[in-house]
């Protein structure tokens, strides 16, 4: 969708504010949100392509406003009721009407560390014929989908090399709406700095952005 | 704004009214979900702990650190990252397919998530707030040397910048040029002088200071 979160190009968001010797988290409800998306995630009843498309469903003007960890409550507290782990009226009144679904397999502190170090495996094995090899120039498809997608606005339209095939992934876009993992290739494509941006910016530059194959056409 | 305490001024950003609706939305949310038994109290302390104690930056340093000192090890870790990481212990969760892009003389990388917060978790630990937020998101890749410049890093005319945008589920991490002047340093006292800036390209590895303490 072309959401806000989209923002790669945009003028006018402000200047870049580092703060020196940053903690992990600012506020202990960061620390909350962070552990409970974690903690939920695992119960598997979501995978993290619907947890990105659930915080770009945020309100474009919010989203704007409201800090990093608040898009991840928004998308969980969205996520928990789409998928029917808490009901709307439960997440209205924070009050629980009933149990939980049965046979949920819920994060237990002995199982932190191997779920953590286990592979969410995005790599997939099947054995998919490439349509493009490193050097191939290729052209990113104009798409405005409405679901979920990796491919930025700024490189649609635009001409680019493949500079090397990752290999095959899961697809984002159909895993996202529910539709299975349908395995593509992931190809790392250069974009000289002046294709996407004019000759304001330097001839030498180049933004290596990773595209999968069904996003690329040849050029 | 009771429970915390913080002296900088970012601070501001969240100290308004809104900081206590959501202080208190969140609250709500975690009883309800721990009453509801989606979620164990003392599972949510754990993954608090491991990512503000145990994962962080220090990781990455150890690995930028090992192929400074062995060629065969940097070698693997450009060739095959992924496993060259591993053999020190840091996999898992958002670093499960790792790139190593080496910075030279002529070809200096940084790395951005335009559409998120894409970052290599066991290496680096959680990304820095501006990272995530919207100025480095947006001006990394259409303004890669204004930004860089407002890191204090000048980047000359003839040096290629390149801005890797982590669009999909490759994670990356920046090999720093090792400063002149530290062939005298072991493997652990480069470590030291690694930061996450370098490794994410927005900052390069000064030597170190020089001091009266060696």
């Amino acid at each position: 969708m072309n959401g806000v979160h989209d923002m790669g190009g945009m003028h006018g968001l402000g200047p870049v504010e580092r703060e020196p010797n940053e903690p992990v988290f600012h506020h202990d409800w960061e620390r909350k949100v962070f552990a409970l998306n974690l903690a939920t995630g695992f119960i598997g009843k979501w995978n993290i392509d619907m947890g990105r498309y659930a915080r770009e469903l945020m309100p474009g003007p919010e989203y704007l406003t409201t800090s990093y960890y608040e898009h991840w409550l928004y998308g969980l507290e969205l996520l928990l009721v789409e998928k029917g782990l808490i009901t709307a009226e439960e997440m209205r009144t924070r009050r629980p009407a009933g149990p939980a679904p049965d046979g949920l397999r819920v994060l237990r502190p002995d199982d932190v560390p191997r779920r953590l170090r286990a592979s969410r495996a995005a790599r997939m094995d099947d054995e998919i014929p490439a349509q493009f090899k490193a050097g191939d120039e290729v052209v990113a498809r104009t798409i405005h989908p409405m679901g979920h997608t990796r491919l930025p606005r700024y490189a649609r339209g635009k001409r680019g090399v493949v500079d090397r095939d990752h290999g095959v992934f899961i697809y984002p876009d159909a895993h996202a709406a529910g539709l299975g993992k349908q395995p593509q290739h992931c190809y790392s494509v250069r974009f000289n700095a002046r294709e996407l941006w004019g000759d304001e910016a330097s001839p030498r530059d180049a933004i290596y952005i990773d595209l999968f194959e069904p996003y690329l056409e040849p050029a | 704004m009771s429970g915390h305490h913080h002296d900088h001024d970012h601070d501001d950003v969240d100290a308004g009214p809104a900081w206590s609706d959501v202080q208190l939305r969140v609250r709500a949310l975690e009883s309800l979900l721990v009453d509801k038994r989606l979620v164990d109290p003392a599972a949510l302390d754990t993954l608090i702990d491991t990512y503000e104690t145990k994962v962080g930056p220090r990781n990455g340093a150890r690995v930028v650190a090992k192929a400074w000192v062995d060629p065969a090890y940097k070698q693997r870790l450009l060739e095959n990252a992924s496993a060259a990481i591993a053999e020190l212990g840091y996999i898992g969760r958002q670093g499960e397919d790792m790139v190593v892009l080496e910075n030279t003389p002529k070809v200096h990388n940084m790395v951005v998530c335009t559409l998120c917060s894409c970052y290599p978790w066991p290496v680096l630990g959680l990304p820095p707030v501006w990272y995530k937020a919207a100025p480095y998101r947006s001006r990394a890749v259409i303004d890669p040397r204004g930004v860089l410049k407002e890191f204090g890093l000048r980047v000359p005319e003839d040096v290629e910048v390149r801005v890797w945008d982590s669009t999909a589920e490759l994670r990356y991490l920046v090999l720093p040029q090792r400063p002149a002047g530290t062939e005298h340093l072991s493997e652990d006292e480069l470590a030291e002088l690694v930061t996450r800036d370098a490794m994410i390209g927005t900052g390069t590895v000064a030597p170190p200071a020089p001091k009266a303490k060696r």
